[in-house]
């Protein structure tokens, strides 16, 4: 039996020789052109469940309404396992609208993946927006929708920003599971890697899907320091952590 | 382990569920077995670690901080990552799992102990609790609530990535999810498998609910 101290370093080796040798690098099958395949099966699922999480959360907070429909669906959202998700991708894909295997299987679980933790806490970020500010703005005689726009949102944007870093990085973190539904993206090294016994390429994808997940975070963290409103920021992370709590 | 990806024709084999019910029952079992384990486990570790971050203040940072990368690694690839050391074995199911569950209960624990008012533990020094009697008897039954709140996230958790645990073999009903992948799509297993774990997930969920309802009859509104 090899000690495994001597397995770890030659795993530490070949992982390292695997990111440093430029023919996994480059061609339609290197690193380069996989993290722009992940970076868009991450993008596109985002980005749609943001144009539709955010606006229903941040509506349903305003008028404290669906509190019911919103702990359900925040409950449920966190119950489905991210395999599962995989399933009703593939399922929706491939037999209900016939779009096939690849790229739409892994887009629709991530963007199922991304609604539950963008409303939930677009909800709880207007809805527990202080009440006093609330009055006092009314009593100003600012309409409804100025309430809700120069308000509300500027008061809860901390904790919808939060939530998006968090759900992002959620989002890329679990792309890597489109690579059992033949998808593309830096997944493929993980699956393919296992696959072949290949244990520098398997970790070499690890490595990659990290730092790809770390850089969003380093990203989206730089873009909140420009878009919440000084006064307000550097007030959330634990709450917003804790409505979203899952490990893909 | 790649999925055959031919689109099977034909009508659904919905049959197959009541056929096999043996089959998933046992699945069942195995894909409770494995969360509880982890659980308890996890719990045991958790509750060492948050004791340390209480009494020793600087920790608190590294822990969290360390636990917090572990959860943001996709699970499969951490099961992958350990598969050439410890082997396709339950062994390689539970390190994943266990770690997963830290950061959600030793972030849970801390804020529901540090929850517990100044006053309070001020009032029971003055009528002479020790140190131990003191954590046992009035902190612990008070950070209760925040603490089974992180217990049911974890649980919940747990639940879903067993699933994934299918990839080195084992992962309870995560197993039909893989098998119905490479059979053509095959609906009823899909359907078993990605539907069962929900089930069990709200179950217990909704069961550890009702435990702090009877444990902590004075708090009816917890911290989620």
């Amino acid at each position: 039996m090899v000690a495994p101290g001597g397995r770890l370093m030659d795993a530490i080796v070949e992982t390292f020789r695997w990111l440093t040798d430029a023919a996994s690098w480059t061609g339609p099958r290197g690193v380069l052109a996989r993290s722009l395949e992940h970076l868009w099966i991450s993008l596109v699922p985002l980005a749609s469940a943001m144009a539709v999480a955010i606006p229903a959360g941040v509506l349903a907070g305003h008028h404290r309404r669906g509190q019911a429909v919103g702990a359900a669906i925040s409950n449920l959202g966190r119950a489905v396992p991210s395999l599962a998700l995989l399933v009703f991708g593939l399922l929706l894909s491939v037999r209900v609208l016939g779009l096939g295997f690849s790229f739409w299987p892994i887009v629709f679980t991530l963007f199922f993946l991304a609604l539950q933790p963008l409303f939930t806490n677009s909800y709880t970020a207007v809805r527990e927006a202080d009440p006093a500010l609330l009055e006092a703005a009314r009593g100003q005689g600012l309409s409804e929708r100025d309430v809700l726009l120069a308000v509300e949102l500027p008061v809860a944007s901390p904790v919808i920003l939060t939530a998006v870093r968090i759900t992002a990085v959620q989002v890329v973190a679990t792309a890597p599971l489109g690579a059992l539904a033949a998808g593309g993206g830096l997944g493929r090294f993980i699956i393919d890697g296992f696959g072949q016994k290949d244990d520098g390429q398997m970790l070499g994808g690890v490595v990659l899907v990290a730092v790809f997940a770390l850089l969003v975070e380093f990203a989206i963290t730089r873009l909140e320091r420009r878009v919440v409103p000084g006064p307000l920021q550097g007030r959330t992370d634990a709450a917003a952590v804790v409505a979203t709590g899952r490990a893909n | 382990m790649s999925p055959v990806l031919a689109q099977a024709s034909g009508g659904i084999r919905w049959s197959w569920i009541g056929d096999n019910l043996d089959d998933i029952w046992e699945a069942t079992v195995e894909h409770l077995w494995l969360t509880g384990i982890a659980m308890v486990v996890g719990f045991a570790i958790a509750m060492v670690l948050s004791v340390l971050a209480i009494r020793y203040r600087r920790l608190y940072g590294p822990i969290t901080a360390t636990t917090g990368v572990i959860f943001t690694i996709p699970s499969f690839a951490l099961f992958f990552v350990l598969a050439p050391f410890t082997g396709l074995t339950v062994l390689t199911a539970e390190i994943g799992l266990v770690l997963y569950t830290l950061l959600v209960l030793v972030r849970n624990t801390v804020a529901g102990l540090d929850g517990v008012p100044e006053d309070v533990k001020e009032a029971a020094r003055g009528m002479g609790y020790t140190r131990n009697r003191l954590f046992l008897e009035i902190e612990l039954p008070l950070a209760l609530p925040v603490i089974i709140a992180g217990l049911r996230i974890a649980t919940v958790t747990t639940v879903g990535l067993v699933t994934i645990t299918a990839l080195i073999t084992f992962g309870g009903l995560g197993r039909f999810i893989l098998d119905g992948l490479q059979q053509n799509l095959f609906v009823p297993k899909l359907v078993v498998g990605a539907v069962g774990p929900t089930v069990l997930a709200l179950v217990l969920d909704g069961a550890l609910l009702l435990v702090q309802r009877a444990l902590t009859p004075w708090s009816r509104r917890a911290a989620a």
